[in-house]
């Protein structure tokens, strides 16, 4: 499986980082051409409107909205997921939203920098806690049906699934774990059947 | 400083402070002195704005202290933009950055193109809990700036210039040093921390890493596509562009292709096609005419 990551600005190196850890060979995405060979895509942490910007002119908006609508796997990390859902409120006038995921995200919901930070996260069925770096990170207001709340924080979804979308507002490229990134990879995508152990 | 509140939520710690530049990797920061121009650069992709009074080209031209920017001005901006706003405190000057932090600003700039309010101390960065980034020229200067609790380094160049020279030297002194010290063993390190001037647990973790433990920009004379694609393939992970743009003939597209070049800076074909047309870059300054070389601020 050939894992891609966005890599039009933000923190794709990092993702990167974590999956050649965890024995993933990811590569970087910048054109159609590399978007059309990978099986599933990462998109990272960033600013939403500069990669926005950077997918128009890089000519990557629409083959990315066709291959998200044929299913394609992807992760996406706070910018990723404020790419990916349906509804954006604060949002930049014209931002793409792909809406490959039934879900209201409120831009920088959690505030400026000063009210970035760390807390412990608690996912369904995970033994330990993941540590979630939440850096001007969008708030998630509301989900659709479809969508399943995989953690919550305070009461507010931070990690949702709808079909092969998964969508955090932290960043776990921040994270040392590699619990998320390979949760995601581990997992056969068509069928639903998980390799993932949680602990290796 | 770090705080703690509900559901052991920690603000202000290094890992959220280095957490936002490494957000901001290969984007572009660009200076703005009004709300107006603000917006120009976020529509053109900017992943952040420098709020200023004046670009250095300005402060250079107009001589006379530069100080912090007036509060209402870095507000203005900040109630324009939606993306990061960053402003800049003379170096050691405490007290700006206690009212940057009081303005909520995303990023302080303990900068060199202000005239520098302490000749012997940078402002104690711990104490905040707003990330800094500093300037530097060499591996030493950056390595005492993290000391102090920068966040983000960016290589200083000679801002107001239009002129990549000196970007592009202290780029190289940079990483040729760190690149050395990735060869020294454990006894020659002792002695890269005594030139350096900077501390040898700081020089060990560059040794082990191979590169700072905060990312390094690279800000001072950027003003065209190509000098932004010049300095990523020498190795900053994003670009400040100052005067570069609010200074040349036709702003917004020399944003646009700006942002464009620090994505695709290894690709010729699009740095050409985005350095199209783009009208008069600002114009640009010898080093040797200059009267006052910002970059020789700092200790």
């Amino acid at each position: 499986m050939k894992v891609g990551v966005l890599a039009l600005q933000g923190a794709f190196g990092l993702h990167e980082q974590v999956l050649n850890r965890i024995g993933v060979a990811a590569v970087q995405v910048r054109t159609p051409e590399e978007l059309a060979e990978v099986d599933c895509l990462v998109i990272p942490g960033g600013e939403s409107t500069a990669i926005s910007k950077l997918l128009d002119a890089n000519g990557l908006g629409d083959p990315l909205a066709d291959r998200l609508t044929d299913g394609l796997p992807v992760l996406g990390t706070c910018a990723g997921m404020i790419l990916l859902a349906a509804e954006v409120v604060d949002g930049y006038p014209g931002q793409h939203r792909f809406g490959a995921i039934d879900a209201t995200v409120r831009r920088n919901g959690y505030g400026r920098q000063s009210e970035s930070f760390h807390a412990p996260i608690h996912i369904e069925g995970w033994e330990s806690a993941f540590p979630g770096v939440f850096i001007r990170a969008p708030v998630v207001e509301s989900v659709g049906r479809d969508v399943e709340v995989l953690a919550e924080l305070d009461g507010v979804p931070v990690l949702c699934r709808q079909g092969s979308t998964v969508v955090s507002s932290f960043h776990p490229e921040l994270a040392q774990d590699d619990r998320i990134h390979r949760w995601f990879v581990e997992r056969d995508w068509s069928t639903g059947h998980h390799r993932f152990v949680e602990r290796e | 400083m770090a705080a703690e509140s509900m559901s052991g939520r920690e603000t202000g710690t290094t890992l959220v402070k280095r957490g936002l530049a490494e957000m901001l990797k290969g984007g572009v920061i660009m200076d703005v002195v009004t709300p107006d121009q603000a917006k120009v650069a976020e529509d053109a992709g900017a992943v952040a704005v420098m709020a200023l009074e004046r670009v250095p080209a300005d402060i250079r031209r107009d001589g006379g202290v530069a100080r912090m920017s007036d509060p209402e001005m870095i507000t203005g901006i900040q109630q324009a933009v939606t993306i990061p706003v960053m402003a800049k405190a003379r170096i050691g000057h405490f007290v700006e950055a206690q009212i940057l932090e009081a303005l909520d600003v995303d990023y302080i700039d303990e900068s060199e193109v202000l005239t520098p309010a302490d000749e012997a101390h940078h402002i104690d960065k711990w104490a905040f809990t707003v990330p800094f980034v500093c300037g530097a020229t060499n591996l030493g200067e950056a390595l005492r700036r993290i000391s102090e609790g920068a966040c983000m380094i960016r290589s200083k160049g000679e801002a107001g210039t239009g002129n990549i020279v000196e970007a592009v030297r202290h780029l190289r002194s940079i990483i040729g040093d760190i690149r050395k010290i990735t060869q020294a063993d454990s006894a020659e390190l002792f002695d890269w921390a005594k030139q350096l001037r900077a501390p040898l647990p700081l020089v060990r973790e560059v040794a082990e890493t191979g590169w700072l433990p905060v990312p390094m920009f690279c800000a001072g004379g950027i003003s065209t596509p190509a000098d932004a694609g010049l300095v990523m393939q020498l190795g900053a992970e994003a670009v400040f562009v100052g005067s570069g743009i609010f200074k040349s003939s036709d702003p917004a597209p020399r944003a646009k292709a700006i942002v464009e070049a620090a994505t695709n800076y290894r690709d010729p074909h699009i740095l050409a096609k985005v350095s199209r047309g783009l009208g008069e870059p600002m114009p640009g300054l010898e080093i040797d005419g200059l009267e006052t070389h910002l970059a020789d601020r700092g200790w």
